[in-house]
């Protein structure tokens, strides 16, 4: 090899090298930067307390409030159905057959819809189309559903979590070996059977894996709940379905940039934005062990 | 069906092999596929109702079809002051076209506000001014798509080389226990909210690239194209991660066996053979940043401008909906125009990952399966 050669080739490695330590170093920035900025107003008050003072001071409370109840909604809706997809997937439907690939197709197509589309969504279909018939068919056209609350917003957040959970799990029941199945089968249980004592509780990792993923990402989406349930400012919880709700998503954004007093209380959205940063980031990082986990089992 | 056979168990006849019919089974299985089906449907309904909320624009459009010429004259002469009048005032008036454009502006004070004109709003939608507010709303699309093609530009040049780049080193040079440092650190990248890296670069970025090249607009498309860099670089990386690692291994030796060097493998073999896959892992980054709202939202200041100049402010289609969706009135034209804007969004996004999905993918299979050059 020609000298000229490998120090073109040492260049070239040196550059992908560079590009990839890049990115890890953009990662590694924005979590101190976000830390170092939050930290100072980070405490158990600033977790469990109401903003008082126009938003000027106090926790955030509501907002994690509203963030949990959100999620917890959210996942009552799109795990049951994205297992169930996954399980229609892996088990049911044939490969190659037309219709699995169009599942297929779809559920990767809605993966990269753009959130606000979904926001879009909820709009048209939950609030006005079937709050709008809820309000008109069981409340004599009195205004109660065709207008945003934390029920819309979750189910539109389900949508967007659906193909999370649907990967996670097919990955994972993927990962049940074929013999377990098929001594299932030889001992005479149906497939419904060997599906719900064998399959399911194989794969349970992958729920829960889909499960942390989907929380993760319905906890940092801002966009699908900006005009289908999230509120600037609540002084009190949520307690039916038909409330609106604080987001700590939202609650960033608004404070960001719609509040008139910005640069004041710029501590407060550090420590917001920390709290969320870290909320997803321990979420990740849990799922991506388990995955691990997984696929060391698997190999 | 008769279950008396099963008792001969040691005969199978015909009988005893049928598949005994049960209500769990047959429910069960049902059930499943009916749920299945739902992602499809979801995809259906977010077209049908996205769509559906935009048609009244084009619904007037067609009823008053001779009409539409006559606005257009108008826009034209009347773009200095004030855009086109309203057409309904002029059907009041009862005045012919060319009076029109001489009284224009004492119509215009007289009623623009009140009689809102769909078909005018239809011919502005190609104008190059969005003022969907103002006393004479114009809805004109041309400097938000100029805005999110630019902020695309920007991201895919910073995203495309470096995660193409890094993805090549994952897969290609790094140790393996340095690969799997970087995988999951992508993985947690790609977990990162949207909205924590639009604030990073409202509060962080902004003012450090002002430091650096002096502009004036603290929030500009580049501030905001670095950004949304940062959310594309995922899609991209894993996807081209996985392409690249999906080149058989018998071409890497090949390649190898023939004296070239690790470095000229990959850049000459490896890399190119996985071309198909890093076009449809561009494609998709591409649909993230083209539909990313809360980046636009927070990082690019927000103002409808039509200018090529990296620097300046620019307003996203998504970020135009995140941003005036929760203050319009239901039903009215604006509203209409915004839902038309997610139904261009959506297509749009469809048409990248249809493309991704079946030219790509088919093309990537052919060729490694050595159907295909």
């Amino acid at each position: 090899m020609s000298r000229r050669n490998s120090i073109t080739g040492g260049f070239f490695i040196g550059l992908t090298a560079f590009s990839a330590f890049l990115i890890i170093a953009a990662i590694i920035i924005l979590l101190t930067v976000i830390i170092i900025g939050g930290k100072g107003t980070f405490s158990w008050e600033f977790l469990t307390t109401f903003p008082y003072d126009g938003m000027m001071k106090g926790g955030i409370f509501p907002a994690i409030y509203g963030t949990a109840l959100l999620v917890l909604i959210m996942s009552v809706a799109a795990v049951p159905f994205g297992t169930i997809t996954a399980i229609y997937l892996t088990e049911y439907a044939h490969e190659k057959s037309k219709l699995a690939q169009t599942i297929r197709f779809a559920v990767r197509t809605l993966a990269t819809v753009p959130s606000i589309i979904f926001g879009l969504f909820g709009l048209g279909f939950f609030i006005k189309f079937v709050g709008g018939g809820m309000d008109t068919v069981f409340f004599g056209g009195q205004l109660k559903w065709a207008q945003p609350n934390i029920l819309w917003a979750s189910l539109t957040m389900a949508l967007l979590t659906l193909p999370v959970v649907i990967v996670s799990v097919e990955e994972a029941i993927r990962t049940v070996p074929r013999e377990l199945r098929e001594a299932s089968l030889a001992l005479g249980a149906t497939k419904w059977e060997t599906i719900r004592r064998i399959v399911i509780p194989g794969s349970r990792s992958g729920i829960m894996t889909g499960t942390i993923l989907a929380v993760s990402r319905g906890a940092g989406e801002v966009a699908p709940i900006l005009f289908t349930g999230a509120a600037y400012y609540l002084a009190t919880l949520p307690t039916s379905l038909s409330d609106q709700f604080m987001n700590l998503g939202y609650h960033i954004y608004i404070m960001a940039t719609q509040s008139s007093n910005v640069d004041q209380t710029l501590p407060i959205q550090f420590a917001t934005t920390m709290v969320l940063l870290l909320l997803t980031f321990t979420l990740n990082l849990t799922a991506v062990i388990i995955r691990a986990r997984l696929r060391r089992k698997v190999k | 069906m008769d279950n008396q056979t099963d008792k001969k168990a040691f005969v199978f006849t015909k009988e005893s092999l049928k598949k005994k019919f049960r209500w769990s089974e047959f429910l069960s299985e049902k059930i499943i596929t009916g749920v299945a089906f739902l992602s499809i449907a979801i995809i259906v309904l977010i077209f049908f109702f996205v769509f559906k909320e935009s048609l009244p624009i084009f619904q007037t459009r067609k009823k008053e079809a001779p009409k539409v010429e006559q606005v257009q004259k108008q826009e034209q002469y009347g773009e200095k002051a004030k855009g086109q009048t309203n057409t309904s005032g002029q059907e009041q008036y009862g005045v012919t076209t060319k009076d029109t454009m001489m009284i224009e502006n004492q119509v215009q004070t007289a009623d623009t506000v009140t009689h809102g004109s769909d078909e005018a709003t239809f011919k502005s939608l190609a104008g190059k001014h969005w003022l969907p507010v103002s006393d004479n709303p114009r809805y004109g699309l041309i400097p938000l798509f100029v805005g999110t093609l630019k902020i695309t530009l920007i991201a895919m040049l910073f995203a495309a080389p470096i995660a193409i780049l890094a993805a090549l080193f994952s897969a290609a040079f790094a140790p393996y226990w340095l690969r799997e440092l970087i995988k999951p650190a992508i993985e947690l990248l790609a977990g990162f909210p949207s909205v924590v890296i639009g604030f990073f670069a409202l509060m962080v970025m902004a003012t450090f690239f002002q430091n650096i090249f002096g502009y004036d607009g603290r929030l500009n498309a580049f501030v905001g194209g670095v950004a949304m860099a940062l959310a594309a670089i995922p899609i991209i990386f894993t996807i081209t991660e996985d392409a690249l690692t999906a080149v058989p291994r018998t071409y890497t030796e090949a390649s190898l066996a023939l004296g070239a060097s690790k470095w000229q493998t990959a850049l000459f073999v490896i890399l190119p053979a996985a071309t198909p896959g890093i076009f449809a892992a561009i494609l998709l980054g591409i649909g993230r940043v083209f539909g990313e709202t809360m980046i636009a939202l927070m990082a690019t200041g927000n103002a409808a401008m039509t200018s090529v100049n990296p620097f300046e402010s620019v307003r996203t289609l998504a970020a135009t909906i995140g941003a005036e969706m929760a203050e319009v009135v239901f039903g009215d034209t604006h509203y209409n125009v915004l839902f038309l804007i997610g139904s261009l969004l959506f297509i749009f996004n469809f048409s990248l990952n249809a493309l991704a999905e079946f030219y790509v993918k088919g093309k990537l299979v052919k060729r490694f399966q050595g159907k295909q050059s």
